[in-house]
This record gives structure tokens, sequence and C-alpha cells, in this order.
């Protein structure tokens, strides 16, 4: 291990881990509202981050635009807050650049859904192994309450004084027909079962894409429609196979139907752990190499190619 | 035409291998020992078309295409005709292009080779008279049905090069060997065979002409490659393993250049969604810790914006391509202009900062390539790498001791674990990533997974730990410590051994030429011109575009009378960037202007010259522009 990444991997067997160590030393005040679900999202990341075994070194948190790129800023580790709707692309790189790292990126729904939503379904579709919090609010909340990907048919706000009169978007059948080999849908309401799915997330080896619904009590009053919300594997109701992705799309279809009448499904909807990430991909074509490409350049003895040796082809 | 130069013309429809046909001819002159340097001009579509390759190789130091040329190699198109409609043309009369659209550059004395077994002179309007009036010496040949006899009919292309070096007095063997390097079995023997066959056809025909290829001989090794080739390798040389990229032309040539060679040097290449995630993935592995570079063409680059601004507020060092073509908008895929250079000053929101290198020629594009990692890694800030269609496809002899340089891998401002330790810190322990008070406005920064050197990369005004902040003082000492950068960049490139600004000519001529870019070989061409004219001119290769290299100009444009300001746009942008930047100079420089998609030819120069000295405003062609200095 070069000496440079020593942290990473080293502390994977340590016990002192604790959710602490993810809360800034100083503590920049958080600019979220009272009451807003985005404090559940943290809570539930830094309850994760002890059981998945990382340390704040060896993570990189890449956050997008809004009220949910501020996540970043609460929560201690590498970080980088990015541009809205590009923490995907930042992100994948970062861990095709250095697989030691736990990469997590998170966004809202606007940020996630509309003006990322190309790099949504790319990175998806790629597969990289990385965790991808969608806090889902259904609505744009720090530019003050305007229709969002999410919004109910026909939502009310100044960008759509006449009710919207588009279908929100359905994310986790999205997330499925571009290949995330992980899916689910938590509630910030729901601090247990959000801990865990974002413990499992982190430790699926692949795209996990989590569906975090987060209250907003200053724009979207309607925010109580999450409760009450069913887990879905504790329930004998919804029995399925969380492997058989047809299994999966039905479910998912049931709940982004009942979503927007009051009844809310959360849990995995959908686990492919025999799919190869990305990352193992391109290495096992030779695309990519064994080795941690970052740490190459704290390698003192690493003898880099010339150009100069190429030439033949151009004599 | 002269015994010391030769510039021969292959024209045909894209797809003909009209392209890989001249690649072999070119290198084939170069291996006699002459200098060579291509031109390419073809259609944005894929089959079919008027597309041709010229290809000027001389005794000695060539710089442009030159004007006019000597040799006409007319193929034809194959794609021109509608198969269905037994012989009837299905594109208008493209398939005889290949011989018309072509003879108004060659020069008097001139060599046609046309393939009889696809066009037809009747077919070309007053071929006979202009033939004699030219002294032109025509010789058809059935160049397809000579490659259907002995191989396969793609192989005219061929037998037209064996037909060209039985006319201008060169051996087959030299292309034998090259035949031998890309092709082997029974596609070597039977090009081997069509090539035999043409020449000993041809050699046994009477000639008129009198061209023939010059002799030459270099003093050390030469490589043939183009501008994309040389931003590839610099980017290599200087340890970059990163790059993502959107297709698009033609930055696409340094894109794949690159794709071919990263896997096997252990690096990553990544083809992704846009150029937005593009310019984005760069970002994301630099900040991870390995030297990355994307790029893109006008219309990508505008994408780039947003991810440009980002890059230079988190102070993660990012290298750009900008391959510029015709504007605007989708403009014309396939032809050079130099009217993205305001696009790519000023680009992106607030008071943002890039620095900019134009390289003029392949070699400077070697040097310049590797001058942007160091630039953007030393000083965490992206660099623009500004290219066009004409220098990124453009082939051209270099001695291959030109590439022979030690890489740097070196990340620039990194800190070891170690140095993390003794570095700047907030009293709650948190490393200050962008403390306020660095000399050069760098602060040294970490890499993810390094131990205690956590810090928030944040495209909002952030505080020297990277968390959002508005307070006054500290936006006030984030902004003038970034912008201290480039004032550092200057005095750091004024101080290298080297100038990235080319001087050219007498030291005391009366008469200034500035230039930047592609362009500059025509004008040191049409320099040399004047000069022998009697006229009194050197001229000024500007590279580095921001910061702006003011010292230089100014001494430069104090030293001439009056300057002329060479460029392919319309609206004079080097020449208002050069008035912006020194605020000076309005009634010293006027402006040769083109931007109907092909590149300066030096006669153009040396004509727009003449009309600057002597005064007026008509411009040399109807496809130029003059563009009068102040007060004129």
């Amino acid at each position: 291990m070069s000496k440079s990444f020593s942290a990473i991997g080293a502390a994977a067997q340590d016990d002192e881990i604790d959710r602490e160590a993810f809360t800034p030393g100083i503590e920049p005040q958080a600019t979220w509202c009272p009451g807003c679900g985005d404090f559940g999202v943290l809570k539930a990341l830094k309850g994760a981050m002890p059981e998945v075994g990382r340390t704040p070194d060896e993570t990189l948190l890449v956050t997008g635009i809004g009220c949910s790129g501020k996540l970043s800023s609460y929560f201690e580790s590498y970080g980088f807050h990015s541009i809205h709707g590009r923490s995907l692309p930042v992100a994948r790189a970062a861990k095709l650049a250095n697989p030691g790292l736990e990469v997590i990126a998170a966004g809202g729904d606007g940020d996630g859904y509309g003006i990322g939503g190309n790099h949504f379904m790319h990175t998806a579709r790629e597969n990289h192994d990385m965790t991808y919090i969608v806090f889902n609010n259904e609505i744009f909340g720090l530019t003050k309450g305007q229709t969002s990907p999410t919004s109910p048919k026909g939502h009310e706000s100044k960008t759509q004084p006449h009710g919207s009169a588009k279908d929100p978007i359905r994310p986790l059948s999205m997330a499925l027909s571009s290949g995330a080999s992980y899916i689910a849908r938590t509630a910030a309401v729901n601090p247990r079962q959000a801990t865990e799915i974002l413990t499992e997330a982190m430790e699926h080896d692949g795209f996990a894409h989590i569906d975090f619904l987060t209250q907003c009590p200053t724009w979207n009053k309607d925010a109580k429609q999450y409760v009450p919300y069913t887990d879905v594997q504790q329930s004998d109701d919804y029995d399925f196979d969380v492997h058989d992705r047809r299994e999966a799309a039905e479910m998912m279809h049931e709940t982004e139907d009942k979503l927007y009448e009051g009844e809310v499904l959360t849990g995995r909807f959908y686990v492919d752990e025999d799919r190869h990430s990305y990352g193992e991909e391109k290495r096992s074509t030779g695309e990519m190499p064994e080795q941690p490409l970052a740490e190459r350049y704290f390698d003192d003895d690493y003898d880099w190619e010339r150009s100069y040796d190429l030439l033949d082809a151009h004599k | 035409m002269t015994e010391h130069e030769l510039i021969w013309r292959i024209a045909g429809g894209s797809g003909d291998g009209i392209d890989s046909t001249s690649q072999n001819f070119t290198k084939a002159l170069m291996r006699t020992g002459l200098d060579v340097f291509t031109h390419r001009h073809y259609p944005s579509r894929i089959r079919g078309g008027h597309t041709y390759v010229e290809v000027r190789a001389a005794d000695h130091a060539v710089k442009s295409r030159g004007d006019g040329y000597d040799f006409l190699l007319a193929l034809g198109d194959s794609f021109a005709r509608n198969p269905q409609a037994s012989g009837e043309a299905y594109y208008g009369n493209e398939e005889v292009k290949p011989l018309s659209e072509n003879l108004d550059e060659l020069r008097e004395g001139g060599v046609i080779v046309y393939d009889e077994g696809l066009l037809d002179t009747d077919e070309v309007e007053n071929f006979d008279e202009r033939v004699e009036e030219n002294d032109w010496h025509v010789y058809p040949l059935d160049l397809r049905g000579l490659a259907r006899e002995h191989g396969r009919e793609i192989m005219r292309n061929t037998a037209g090069v064996a037909a060209t070096a039985a006319l201008i007095g060169m051996s087959t063997e030299i292309f034998e060997e090259l035949m031998s390097d890309s092709m082997s079995g029974e596609m070597l023997d039977t090009n081997v065979e069509v090539l035999e066959e043409a020449y000993r056809e041809v050699s046994e025909m009477d000639f008129s002409h009198d061209l023939e290829v010059p002799t030459g001989s270099h003093d050390e090794e030469q490589v043939l490659l183009n501008g994309s080739h040389a931003v590839a390798y610099g980017a290599l040389d200087e340890g970059c393993r990163f790059i993502s990229g959107y297709p698009m032309t033609p930055w696409t040539d340094v894109f794949t250049i690159m794709t071919q060679h990263l896997p096997a040097v252990g690096g990553i290449s990544e083809q992704v969604e846009d150029e937005i995630a593009a310019a984005s993935l760069a970002i994301g592995a630099s900040h991870a810790g390995v030297k990355a570079m994307s790029g893109s063409s006008g219309g990508g680059f505008a994408l780039m914006s947003e991810p440009l601004g980002l890059a230079e507020m988190t102070e993660t060092p990012l290298v750009l391509v900008e391959a510029m073509r015709a504007g605007p908008s989708t403009g014309m895929p396939t032809k050079p202009e130099q009217a993205d250079l305001e696009h790519i000053l000023y680009t992106s929101q607030g008071d943002s900062n890039r620095v900019v290198f134009a390289p003029s020629t392949v070699r400077e594009a070697y040097e310049q390539s590797r001058e942007a990692f160091r630039v953007a890694y030393d000083y965490q800030i992206p660099t623009v790498i500004v290219i066009d269609q004409k220098l990124s496809g453009e082939l051209a002899s270099v001695p291959a001791s030109h590439f022979d340089r030690e890489p740097n891998a070196d990340l620039g401002s990194v800190l070891t674990e170690d140095e993390i330790q003794e570095a700047a810190h907030h009293a709650s322990g948190t490393f200050n990533r962008f403390q306020h008070d660095p000399e050069n406005g760098v602060s040294p920064r970490t890499i993810p997974g390094q131990k205690d050197g956590r810090f928030l990369a944040s495209g909002n005004e952030h505080t020297p730990q990277g968390h959002i902040e508005e307070d006054p003082d500290n936006r006030v000492a984030q902004v003038d410590r970034r912008s201290r950068k480039l004032e550092a960049i200057r005095d750091d490139l004024d101080g290298q051994d080297h100038s990235n600004q080319t001087y050219y000519g007498p030291e005391d001529a009366e008469h200034g030429i500035m230039v930047w870019g592609s362009q500059q070989g025509s004008v040191e061409e049409a320099v040399d011109r004047l000069n022998d004219q009697g006229h009194s001119v050197k001229a000024l290769g500007v590279s580095d575009l921001m910061p702006y290299p003011k010292k230089e100009v100014t001494e430069f444009l104090e030293s001439v009378d009056e300057c002329l300001v060479v460029e392919m746009n319309v609206t004079a942008q080097f020449r208002g960037l050069t008035q912006k930047e020194l605020g000076r100079f309005g009634e010293t420089m006027s402006s040769l202007l083109k931007y109907n998609g092909n590149p300066f030819e030096p006669a153009e120069i040396v004509e727009g010259f003449e009309i600057q000295v002597n005064g007026g405003d008509e411009p040399p062609t109807a496809q130029t522009r003059i563009e009068p200095a102040a007060g004129d």
C-alpha cells in the first residue's frame, strides 16, 4: 500500500470507528429548515458508516446543488460539492481513479432526476460501484418551492400556476430499466430502515440507487403523505423475489402508483449480486489497471512510459 | 514548381481510402529524405463527395501547404453512382469532381493522372482548352481496370500511387516496404502485384512533362505525425492517464489516439454521455489524484463551460483541448476556423480564470500540451490547449529527437502524508485546503484517501476548509488569491528558458505580422517571400493567450511601423484581445481575415501585406477581408 493512501483499508477491522467521526470539528451552522427530512439522511448516513467499516479519510462524498447538496458540509469526509446535477460524473471518475475509496453521491430530485437525469441513466447503466442517494421531497426547495420532476400531476406552484400537466418521474423503474444493480426506497421518517439500507447499499458491489423520501416542511406541506409507510420486506402482503427483475418491476410500479395516493412502500426493490461492477468489467478486459491508478503517482519507483517509445508507427 | 519541392494532390470520394493512401505516400516521401507537410480537405459525410489531400515535399523545411500544386491524381468518387440506377449519377455530377474541382489551383506545367475507368474529361468544362493554356500534361489511365485485373477494385489507389512514382522517378521499393509494415498475406501480395504492374505499364509510356521528385536527406530520423498526435503524446509524457470525452470532429482525433494508448500504459479512457459529463469526469479523476484531461470542439466545449468554472472554483487541475472548427452552432464540422477564441477565453460565469495555450505547429503542440499539464497541476487551475481542424489533422515530418524527453508525472502542488501533518490546519484540526495567504495563490492540496487531509471542494465560495461561506472578508481574500495565480503563471512563463511566442524574420524589420495558432507556417513563408521581394518584415506568433504575454507583444509592436494581424475569423478576435490587453496600438494594427473554411495560403498573406503597406481596403481575394487600423 502506498504511503499516501495508508488510511485506505487499514481501518476496516478497526472497532473504533464511530458515528461521531463523521461530524465536522467545526460544525457549520446547518441551513436546513427545522423539521427538514435532510437531517434524517445525515443521521442515517453517519449511522451506516461504522457498520460499513469506513473512516472519514477513505470516504468521498460528492454532492450536487440545493439543500441536499449541503450534505457534504455537515458530513466529515473528503467531500466534493459539485454543481447542479453533476455529482455522478465527478463521483464515478473518482471511483475509477481510486477504487479503494468509498464513493457516495447525493443530490435532490431536481438535481438527480431533472438536470442530472442523463448522468443517472448512464451511471446506472455502467453499474459503477458506488452509492447514490437522491433526496426526494417532490419539490424544489432552495429555489423556493417550484414544481420538481417528482411533484404529483396537478401540483400548483409559481412556475406551474395551472397545476403541473406532467406525470411525475418514476425513479425506481427508471433505475431498473437503466441497469442499477441495487435499488431501494427509504424515508427520513424511518431512520432504522434508512441506516440498514444505506449500509447494504455501500456494501453492494455495483451501482446502488436509493430514492430517499424526505419531507419539506417549508415548501411542501404535503410531507405528511410519507406516513404511513410499509416496509415491503416486513409485510406478508408484499411477498416477492427481490432478485427477480420482473417481480421487482411490478413492485416498483405498485409503490410508484401508491406514493401519490398516500400509501408508501419502502425497502429493497431490486438486488442483483451477480452483475459485475463497471470497474471489474474494465479490469477484466484490460481496459483499466488492477492497482488503483491514483497510487501510482506516489510511487517514486514507477517507471513512466514515454511517447518516444510509441514512435515506431510514425517512422 | 521548382526542382526543390513537389506538391501532390490525391482527389476522390470520402471512403475511397484517400486518407490512408496519402499517408503512406507522405511517409514514403519522408523516408526518401524530404520534409513533408499535408493538408486535408474533406466534406462532412462518410462516403462520397469531393475530398482531397495535398502532400508537399521539399528538400528544405516546409511550413504550410504552399500555393497551388504540381501533380493531380484524380481517382474518381466510387460512391457517386447509384448502384440501383444502372450508371445514372445519383448525386449529380460528383463523380467528375475529383477532376473538375481541383483544376483551379493546378500550377502551369503540372501533371494530371486520372482514372479513365471512372472519370471522363468530356464532362469537364473547357478541359482541353485549359490543358493547352496551362501546359498541363495529362495521363488517362484505367486504374480501376488495372486494379480489377490484378487484385481488387479498391486497390486502384495503389495503382495510382504506382503511376505517380513512375511519372516522378521514385522506385516502388519504398512503397512495398510500407505495405508490408501494414498488411500481410494475400492482401499484401495482390497490392504488391497491382503496384508493380501499374508501375511497369506507366514506365513504358512516353512522358511529356519534366516534373521529378526532389532529392533530400535528413540529418536525423524523422517521424510523421499531426497536431492531435502531438497533443496526445505531450499529455502521455506528462503522466496523463485519464481521458474522458464525447466524439466530435475534430477533437475526436486526440480522444481516439489517447484511447488507443492508455490501457497499454495502465491508464483509463471513458467515452461518456455528453460533454458536461466528460469534463466532470476529468475533474473527478483529477480530484482523486490522477492526471486527467478532456476536450471537445466548439459546441461540445460550450457544454463544458459549467465544469470549467467548477474546476476553477474548486481549484482542481484540469486540462481541456478545444479543437476549433467553423461555427457558430454546428457550423462546418470538417473545416478550420479560429473563431472560438473569445468563447474559450471568457466562457463560464463570474471572474473566472483559465490558462490558454494555442500552439501553432506539431512541435509546439507537443511542447504546449506538456506545458498545459505542468501549469494546471502546479497552479490548480484549468488550462485549455487550443488547436483547430487544420493543425489537428495535418501531418508533418518532425525529428524524432523532439520527443525524446523525460516524463513528468509530478502531481504538482500535492502534499505527502508527512507534509499534511506539518501543513496549516484550523484550530479544530481540519486541514486548511484553501488557505488565504500563499504568495503565488496556490494552497497545497491533498488527495482523498490521504490521512488527515480531509477537505470539502466546493463550487460555492468557501472558507479555507472548503465550507460554503459568504462572509465579505473571506470572499475578497479567496478571489484575490485565485486571481494572483494568473500573475504568478505569467511570471513563471516569462521566466522559462523558452518562450511560447515565436519570432520570425529580421529583428530590425520595419513591418510586423502577428498571428496565432495554425496559420503561423503560412505567415513565415509569406515573410520570407516579402523579404526576398525587398520588403522589411518580421512576424510574431503568439501562443499564450491567457495570461497574455503583454511584455513580449508590446516590444514587438513598438518595434514596427505597422502590423498586419492574420487570423481565420471575421471579427478579428485576436487583434481585439491584443488591444484589450495592451490598451493601445489601435492605429498600428490592421487585420487580414479569412473565414471561408480554408486556411490561408502564403500568397494571400503576401498580397494582404502589400495592400496594407500601399494602402487600401480591397481584400486580396474575394474570400478574404481586410479590417483597416483604427483611424485609417
